[in-house]
């Protein structure tokens, strides 16, 4: 089953990943291919696996300590735009534009 | 027409009440300046891990306890994924899987009656309660186009209660939060004031008619006060009834409580069907609580939490509290709701019975109708009032040995309200208020009045 272009659009809004050419399609098909051999394996009353490691991985719980924080200037450093120590950002989100108005490879289909 | 009946479900989001955040180590605090509270993990700097806060899965324990929720002693981690710009990282950790605590009930109570006088109790199942992030605040410019960030919410603690759609109006929506509110409060896991969004509640409201399936549901968001979600909750049933009645359709969709206008409206949303993409949280391994019996041997008690040890020590619950008032003082259960729900209520109240004579039963009703009225009157809280529970005693005991009339007592609690620091017995002294206990005395007053009053006494006398 190939994917959709109305799910191929989906994705690209959603994950912000551009499916520049038939290749990038491509890719994604045969990746989905190769994950739904999982689908093969019968894991009836088979409890899903967190880690190979199992119950020898364990969750360290750390003490309601204030260590961190304070580093205003470091943060802000990384900034391309700030404010009065805030980070600036868009008005909202910045809608992707339709599949028409969009350089994509799935215009065409 | 057939009959319309509402259902209200909540989401309601309780800040955790810690000194540290979620999964890093920089402080939780109100207001701060901007950006000051945010360690390299809360602004998503590549390298960084999520570490857990020990007191932020007991705070979620207690909570699912109080709630009467089975504990999941395994619960997992997971990222939802959106967009925006006060969640750096482009997800949240929540536990969408397996949540920390399943399957809970909570008891509130609702004023019926003519007076609003007889308390009935209901109950709204607790679907689950789940620890996830909080995110960052955004304030929106809109003279200057654009969003100024500010992360130093971005990660704090929550505890998502879920309520199932056990609800039918405003009201019982408000009273369940109330009383939420009290437990969270009295657990000491949120403060949970709404004011300072430490509680928010989204609201699902559908309406159907009887025998047919549910409706189609919408979500109100941005409700900030126990008030406005009754009103928003009222809002919206009313506008879909309205809507329906009138041939139209409702949509699945995200609304806007519009404190001013009272109404709800459409959340704009470009965004299209929103998809979390949600996956298990790969830095995270499944939290693993314990309890007597399945706490292991030679443990670091550090590493370890134990759910027996937490019900231990649980405090009592508003419910207990209410019901020990009652017990003990013989008041009604809705005076008991009423004591718990002003902060600091019931303590002067059991201050004041301590140091009088008088009976609770009688105490109830100086503390509820006049001290109470008074306090609200001026938008006062309960450690704000001018009036000492030892003054007040001080007053009742004048009343009770029959030195003053109620009347008096009356006028006295007016003058001690003023705070001019004068005590019952001076005021009673300087007004003249005593009661005359000489029969003497009373018999020449009653004689003077029969004296000056000649013609009157003889038009009664003759009938």
């Amino acid at each position: 089953q190939k994917v959709s272009v109305e799910v191929l659009d989906q994705l690209e809004h959603l994950a912000l990943v551009d499916f520049r050419d038939s290749e990038g399609v491509e890719r994604l098909q045969k990746a989905i291919q190769f994950a739904d051999q999982l689908q093969e394996v019968n894991t009836d009353g088979v409890e899903p696996m967190d880690s190979v490691l199992e119950d020898r991985w364990c969750l360290y719980l750390r003490e309601d300590d204030v260590t961190e924080g304070n580093c205003t200037k470091e943060l802000l450093d990384n900034a391309r735009e700030k404010v009065e120590e805030y980070f600036v950002a868009p008005p909202g989100n910045i809608p992707l534009p339709t599949l028409e108005e969009r350089e994509t490879f799935l215009q065409g289909s | 027409l057939a009959p319309w009946i509402p259902v209200v479900g909540l989401e309601i989001h309780a800040q955790i009440s810690s000194n540290s955040k979620l999964f890093s180590g920089s402080q939780v605090q109100f207001a701060a300046p901007p950006n000051s509270l945010v360690s390299f993990f809360d602004a998503s700097l590549p390298g960084t891990l999520p570490v857990l806060n020990r007191r932020c899965v007991e705070a979620a324990v207690m909570t699912g306890l109080a709630l009467n929720c089975s504990i999941n002693k395994k619960s997992l981690f997971d990222r939802k994924h959106y967009f925006y710009a006060d969640l750096p990282a482009g997800y949240q950790i929540t536990q969408q899987r397996v949540p920390i605590a399943v399957n809970g009930r909570l008891s509130y109570g609702l004023c019926t009656g003519n007076k609003m006088s007889q308390m009935v109790t209901k109950t709204v199942r607790i679907k689950q309660i789940q620890l996830e992030q909080d995110s960052g605040k955004s304030l929106h410019d809109d003279t200057r186009s654009q969003t100024l960030v500010d992360l130093n919410r971005a990660g704090v603690g929550l505890m998502e209660v879920v309520m199932e759609p056990d609800m039918c109006c405003g009201e019982e929506a408000a009273a369940a939060v109330r009383e939420l509110q009290l437990i969270l409060q009295t657990l000491g896991s949120s403060q949970a004031v709404m004011a300072e969004g430490q509680l928010r509640v989204d609201a699902n409201v559908s309406v159907h008619h009887p025998g047919e399936p549910y409706g189609v549901r919408t979500e109100v968001k941005n409700i900030n006060s126990i008030r406005f979600l009754a009103k928003a909750v009222d809002y919206e049933i009313q506008r879909q009834i309205e809507e329906l009645e009138n041939g139209g359709t409702i949509l699945n969709e995200t609304r806007a409580f519009d404190s001013k206008l009272g109404c709800t409206v459409p959340m704009r949303d470009k965004e299209g069907k929103q998809d979390y993409r949600f996956m298990p949280e790969p830095n995270l391994p499944p939290l693993i609580l314990y309890d007597a019996k399945s706490l292991p041997a030679n443990t670091n008690h550090q590493q370890v939490i134990n759910i027996d040890w937490i019900h231990e020590r649980l405090p009592d619950l508003p419910s207990v509290k209410r019901e020990k008032l009652v017990e003990q003082y013989g008041i009604l259960p809705e005076h008991s709701f009423t004591l718990l729900n002003e902060d600091g209520l019931a303590e002067f109240f059991e201050s004041v019975v301590k140091q009088t004579q008088m009976k609770p039963k009688k105490v109830i009703g100086w503390i509820l109708n006049d001290l109470l009225s008074y306090l609200k009157q001026h938008s006062l809280a309960v450690k704000e009032s001018p009036v000492s529970s030892s003054l007040l005693a001080d007053l009742l005991n004048l009343l009770e040995k029959k030195e003053i009339s109620s009347t008096a007592a009356k006028r006295v609690l007016a003058e001690l309200w003023k705070g001019e620091g004068k005590t019952p017995l001076e005021i009673v002294k300087e007004q003249k208020l005593e009661l005359l206990q000489d029969q003497k005395e009373l018999e020449q007053i009653c004689q003077a009045v029969i004296d000056g009053q000649e013609n009157e006494v003889i038009m009664m006398v003759l009938g």
